[in-house]
């Protein structure tokens, strides 16, 4: 129920970001930041609707959305979780680190988000902190020297805060 | 006039837009791909670099030229880096030349061969992208792309519409519909010009030829042909003759010899085109109703009027285009007078146009599982079936058209270029015999003026549907104000059209289109109502033009058409017991149906409905005429308001 009236706000959030940059096409890589940080990822029928409201074409909005990382067409979860594998952080094991949460999190071969869309899990190459290595983040906070076991308790005590793992959660 | 050096040779130029156009004019061939003198300058394929004393490597086709300048085209240093440059391109690149459409016709093969490429040093590629199959006009192969973006300058410079554009970064960069749909999924219009400018087999026209074969070998079918007038006057460049050379009699020959039973002319149906569509001008004009009327013989603008334009739709003529009117006749009346049932009359057209591919296909021109024209083949295709036959072009005899339909005066031709459809209407409705050549030639907008019973009918054509859409911005806003519109999508109307031989460029088509102006001057009858051969077709079966009859067999009607596939927004999974979508395509967001929107999400939620009404948003219900629109229960709400749907959501509560 709760997630079902969150959609519809957001979607209501969208008209009013493209009204707040004036339609203005030129504003597009703004308006999509904002209208990301709703959903926590672009979805197509949102994109199409922007294409629309803003009389540009759809595919030159999915050249946008596509183009730069920041942007996600997949759904990301609550908790967006880096690993660097940027060479100082591999020497340093991060490919173990990220088999443990891959494993923690039961995420499949090639599968990014938990199925209820409460962690993403990505490798990137470098944060620049390799004094850290390896390092860890998780939305904004920044881990150093993360081992397998601190990287389960940390995700441990996250799921704690949210009440438990999503059983009773759309899928 | 202004000099510069070109190795080592003083040349001079004048307003040349950039320094290719002047090197080119010198005489020297420089490699490009991604440059078009139609399209906007991109200077991506870095192909043209040349060597300027002062500046060092230079993109020719991205700098103005500029007076002093020594320019070195060909030295070891630029063979080299052109060389690394297109080994590179091949490196990601299908390689399977042998089995691809555009075997002979491919710049990157004519380039890696004129650079003596020997060998590729790279790997290649190893991920394999789906091609996409789904058009009726166009096959993509994104495997065969360069990332040149003449495809996507074409579509949206020229054309308006923006179908395909790159996506992604580095090395995943490709050229795609939005959200990596399939071309029969997004608004693209079949024109096929995308293809016409691409220089690898990364998109190519569908071809038709495997059908025409197999009804040629089959003993059942009469296959009948039809050749429209572009095709005529292009298909000779492939066997050394100059652009605007007719050469209907040679084809007639070459199709006699490969089987095909009756050849006739699709200027015929053109002139009865004419006819038709004149006298529902008349008829418009007279009570001033859906006016400008707008011309309908070029599926693609049809198309683009249904997906962008729905509330200009009644403006349409409602003729079919000649293609169409000739299936129509031959299937209905022919058949008959053959003694056969249509479906044992196989229609082949012979098209300059990628786009009566489409047009064939649409449902309103087929009759339980029969289509009125089962084939199209454009005049590449007719070319290789000649080259596949083993006919030998100067051996063939010329062959004059079968009869009945094989007759058409000078209005039929002219039909295949810009303005030619405006002006046979034109002349048909003037008094006195009568030529408008104000509506001739490459600018992208014409006009013409007749006088007729104390009135002036103002004229308008325009090609190029990027032109069209600014026509029809400006007709909308009141700016403007026409009688008769017409609209071809391809740049120079049908001889500029996808299917006709390469290079495509505006020299042939201008050269095409003399060619036909020139069959008209030979004719001595130039008005449609001057055919003898369409006027016993009324005699015989239709009766008068726009009569019951012909209204049935010869017009059509449109419908407003989604432009993407997919995409509604749902905003839970969950099923109540009343479904309303509202709709948030184009035509009925400009009139409101957000606001709709959230007025029934407020009502829904004062009236703790949520667990029994689905709200959605929804993209184009196809009913842009009554927008804003809902559809509450699987019903289509026409000019729904707040009002109406909060009602319909208290009676079911
Ligand atoms: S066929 Fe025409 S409309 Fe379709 S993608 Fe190509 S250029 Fe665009
Ligand atoms: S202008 Fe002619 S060739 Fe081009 S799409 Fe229209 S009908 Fe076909
Ligand atoms: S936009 Fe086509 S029905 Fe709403």
């Amino acid at each position: 129920m709760a997630a079902k009236q969150d959609f519809k706000r957001s979607f209501q959030r969208v008209n009013e970001i493209i009204e707040a940059h004036g339609r203005n096409p030129v504003e597009l890589i703004s308006i999509l930041q904002e209208v990301q940080e709703e959903y926590r990822y672009l979805p197509e029928e949102i994109l199409n609707y922007i294409a629309t409201a803003m009389r540009i074409s759809p595919s030159k909005v999915f050249g946008v959305a596509t183009f730069y990382e920041n942007f996600s067409l997949e759904p990301k979860g609550k908790y967006v979780v880096k690993v660097c594998d940027g060479t100082a952080c591999h020497v340093r094991k991060s490919t173990a680190l990220l088999n443990a949460l891959k494993k923690k999190l039961e995420l499949k071969e090639g599968q990014e988000t938990t199925q209820d869309l409460m962690f993403t899990l990505e490798t990137v190459s470098c944060f620049g902190a390799c004094g850290l290595a390896p390092v860890m983040v998780i939305n904004d906070e920044v881990y150093g020297k993360v081992t397998p076991e601190k990287a389960e308790k940390i995700i441990d005590e996250i799921i704690k805060e949210e009440g438990g793992r999503g059983n009773d959660q759309d899928h | 006039m202004k000099t510069l050096k070109i190795n080592g040779r003083e040349v001079t130029f004048s307003n040349e837009k950039n320094l290719l156009e002047v090197i080119r004019k010198a005489g020297i061939e420089l490699p490009t791909f991604c440059y078009h003198s139609e399209l906007s300058i991109y200077g991506a394929c870095r192909m043209c670099l040349v060597e300027e004393k002062k500046k060092g490597l230079i993109a020719a086709c991205a700098i103005p030229p500029r007076e002093g300048m020594e320019i070195k085209t060909h030295t070891l240093k630029l063979q080299k880096q052109r060389k690394m440059t297109l080994e590179l391109l091949l490196a990601e690149h299908e390689r399977d030349c042998t089995a691809c459409d555009k075997n002979g016709n491919c710049r990157l093969q004519e380039l890696a061969r004129n650079l003596g490429i020997e060998k590729v040093r790279f790997e290649k590629k190893d991920k394999k992208l789906p091609v996409d199959n789904s058009s009726c006009a166009i096959l993509r192969d994104p495997n065969k792309c360069i990332l040149c973006g003449d495809c996507v300058r074409m579509c949206e410079e020229v054309q308006g519409i923006g179908v395909i554009g790159f996506a992604y970064r580095g090395s995943n960069t490709v050229v795609t519909p939005a959200f990596n749909k399939r071309i029969r999924e997004v608004d693209c219009v079949d024109c096929g010009q995308c293809a016409a400018v691409c220089p690898t087999g990364a998109i190519v026209v569908k071809s038709n030829i495997d059908k025409v074969w197999e009804a040629i070998y089959d003993d059942e079918k009469v296959v009948v042909a039809q050749l429209a007038p572009a095709v005529r006057v292009a298909f000779g460049e492939a066997f050394g003759l100059k652009a605007g050379t007719s050469t209907e009699n040679l084809i007639i020959a070459a199709l006699k010899t490969m089987g095909v039973d009756k050849v006739f002319d699709t200027c015929f149906a053109a002139d009865l085109t004419v006819m038709e569509e004149s006298k529902e001008f008349t008829q418009r004009f007279g009570k001033g109703e859906r006016l400008p009327q707008f011309t309908s013989c070029c599926p693609a603008w049809v198309r683009f009027v249904e997906l962008n334009y729905p509330s200009l739709i009644d403006n349409l003529s409602s003729c079919r285009s000649p293609q169409q009117m000739f299936g129509s006749f031959v299937k209905n009346y022919y058949a008959r007078q053959l003694g056969l049932s249509r479906e044992k009359v196989f229609v082949v057209s012979i098209m300059p146009c990628t786009a009566k591919k489409a047009e064939a296909a649409r449902e309103e021109f087929i009759t339980s599982g029969d289509p009125d024209v089962n084939a199209v083949i454009t005049t590449q295709e007719l070319i290789k079936m000649v080259k596949e036959a083993g006919i030998v072009f100067e051996d063939l005899k010329e062959e004059p058209f079968d009869m009945p339909f094989g007759f058409a005066t000078g209005s039929g031709f002219i039909f295949g270029a810009t303005g030619g459809v405006a002006e046979a209407v034109t002349r048909n409705l003037a008094e006195e015999v009568q030529k408008f050549k104000d509506v001739r030639g490459l600018d992208g907008i014409k006009e013409a003026r007749l006088r007729k019973d104390n009135r002036e009918i103002k004229v308008t054509v325009v090609h190029g549907l990027k032109n069209a859409r600014d026509l029809l911005e400006k007709i909308k806003a009141g700016e403007v104000d026409y009688d008769l519109v017409e609209v071809m999508a391809c740049p120079g109307g049908c001889v500029g059209g996808a299917g006709q031989p390469l290079p495509n460029n505006l020299i042939k088509r201008s050269q095409r289109a003399r060619g036909l102006y020139d069959n008209d001057n030979r004719m001595q009858l130039v008005r449609a109502r001057e055919n003898p051969m369409v006027k016993l077709l009324y005699e015989k079966w239709l009766s008068t033009p726009c009569s019951e009859q012909s209204h049935r067999y010869l017009h059509t009607s449109y419908r407003p058409k989604r432009r993407i596939e997919g995409s509604d927004i749902r905003f839970s999974s969950e099923k109540g017991q009343m479904d309303i979508k509202v709709c948030i395509g184009t035509s009925c967001y400009l009139n409101g149906s957000y606001d709709i929107f959230k007025a029934v999400d407020k009502k829904i939620k004062e009236n703790n409905l949520e667990d029994r009404v689905n709200l959605e948003a929804t993209f184009c219900l196809e009913n842009c005429n009554g927008s804003p629109c809902v559809e509450v229960n699987g019903k289509i709400v026409d000019k729904a308001s707040k009002e109406k749907i909060c009602r319909m959501i208290d009676e079911l509560a």
